[in-house]
């Protein structure tokens, strides 16, 4: 499981948490996040983030 | 050949809708013009750099150079647009005549300055880009004996005194509201606020303005309205930001606090649009990412032939002041309803809904700022901003 952070704002996904709330399982990969998918905090695509240390 | 697409300036709004576009048109040329540098970088990373460890370079993410080469465009940093002519559809750059199909403004905001007396006034350092925080940091040094005195106690202020007092200086914090993030936040919700922040040191000054600044034998005097004196060595101000207007309004585009743009971001002229800082979407001006992001997408499928509206949900904005998350629907003065407020310590839970019970705008801080389930559940019950 890996974490991935918005390059503009700093927000972390978490693969081992996910985002329940939002219809994102527990346990998505990054990979399997739809390509459409945008940060909650503001908004930049998923080709905007990059990713930190596990 | 077929006049390009210009966009004026180079920070979020202006690289962000160049890159959008280029998902819908590859081909179309494209020309953006930058005032500074032109590097790539985020411009809210730049309040939380220094307890992170990053100096300005590091945040640059980009050269213009490589800008270019991924936006399959031309990058002109370090130029002055002095005029727009609308009626021929060409700006002048550096005395230079430039021809343009569509023209984009991005040009952000200035900081307000506020009328300050004292010989030290050229001492007083804001920080609105990348090259500003550069100097900031060159000015700040290493040396964590040197007291920052912030002007201003809004999102930016309280994010610099955060950074700051958690990288181990002495911080002091000028508000002439009686509390931090006064228009922006319910008075319970600010106490949190002002306690976390006291927490790393931070020493507020609430309820005078700053009137002077004057060479003291070490550092600086800050003066108050109310004749206090604060001792310091380096001075930051961040009372707030004003659309940049100028080139706009003189080049006859319709102008009231930002520059004016309907939905589809479009100025009083056809063929120029306007998005980010500096524009005034429908009279709302936004100067947050998410807006400008959702204004980017929008104009971009505009621009490549698909006229589209923007369209904006609630937009909670994010605080990063670590030592107490925040995060806030902000309500309008002199909106009629009432806050509830759960709160236990530097745990804030405000919610303001309408008499009908409409959820019409929430603070949170502390652990309900760090729930990503209540936020989102927040900001679902919202009504959106612009549907």
């Amino acid at each position: 499981m890996k974490k991935w952070q918005c390059i503009v704002c700093g927000f972390v996904y978490d693969e081992a948490v996910g985002m329940p709330w939002d219809g994102i399982a527990a346990g998505t990969s990054w990979d399997d996040i739809p390509a459409d998918w945008v940060c909650p905090d503001c908004g930049v695509g998923k080709e905007d983030f990059e990713m930190t240390e596990i | 050949m077929m006049a390009p697409v210009v966009i004026l300036g180079t920070g979020l709004a202006g690289y962000t809708l160049a890159r959008e576009l280029r998902k819908l048109d590859a081909e179309r040329p494209l020309l953006l013009i930058s005032q500074d540098d032109g590097r790539s970088y985020s411009k809210p990373m730049l309040s939380n750099a220094l307890s992170k460890g990053k100096t300005a370079d590091a945040l640059a993410m980009a050269t213009p150079e490589t800008m270019a080469e991924q936006l399959k465009a031309t990058v002109r940093a370090g130029a002055t647009v002095s005029a727009i002519d609308a009626a021929a559809k060409t700006i002048s750059v550096d005395g230079e005549t430039i021809s343009y199909s569509d023209l984009v403004l991005a040009v952000g905001a200035d900081v307000f300055r506020p009328p300050l007396a004292g010989d030290a006034c050229d001492q007083v350092y804001s920080v609105n880009d990348l090259e500003d925080y550069a100097r900031f940091r060159a000015v700040l040094g290493e040396d964590k004996q040197r007291k920052v005195l912030i002007i201003g106690g809004g999102l930016i202020g309280c994010e610099f005194a955060n950074d700051l007092a958690a990288s181990g200086f002495p911080v002091s914090l000028v508000e002439p509201m009686g509390r931090p993030l006064p228009t922006l936040l319910p008075e319970r919700a600010s106490s949190a606020v002002a306690e976390g922040l006291e927490s790393l040191g931070v020493q507020f000054h609430f309820g005078a303005s700053v009137t002077a600044v004057n060479k003291a034998a070490s550092g600086v005097v800050v003066t108050l309205a109310d004749g206090a004196e604060v001792q310091a060595d380096i001075v930051l101000s961040a009372i707030g930001l004003r659309p940049r207007t100028g080139l706009a309004q003189a080049a006859g585009l319709e102008v009231a606090r930002g520059i004016v743009t309907n939905r589809l971001l479009q100025t009083s002229n056809a063929n120029i649009y306007a998005l980010g800082d500096c524009a005034e979407v429908e009279g709302k001006v936004l100067m947050y990412v998410l807006p400008l992001m959702a204004a980017a997408r929008a104009l971009a499928k505009t621009l490549a032939g698909t006229p589209t509206p923007v369209s904006y949900p609630a937009m909670p904005v994010q605080i990063k002041t670590p030592v107490c998350p925040v995060v806030v629907s902000p309500v309008a003065p002199q909106t009629a309803g009432a806050w509830q407020i759960e709160a236990d310590g530097q745990n804030v839970k405000a919610c303001f809904t309408s008499e009908s019970g409409q959820l019409l705008g929430f603070a949170l801080t502390g652990s309900f700022a760090s729930n990503m389930q209540v936020k989102s559940e927040l900001a679902r019950a919202l009504p959106p901003i612009l549907q």
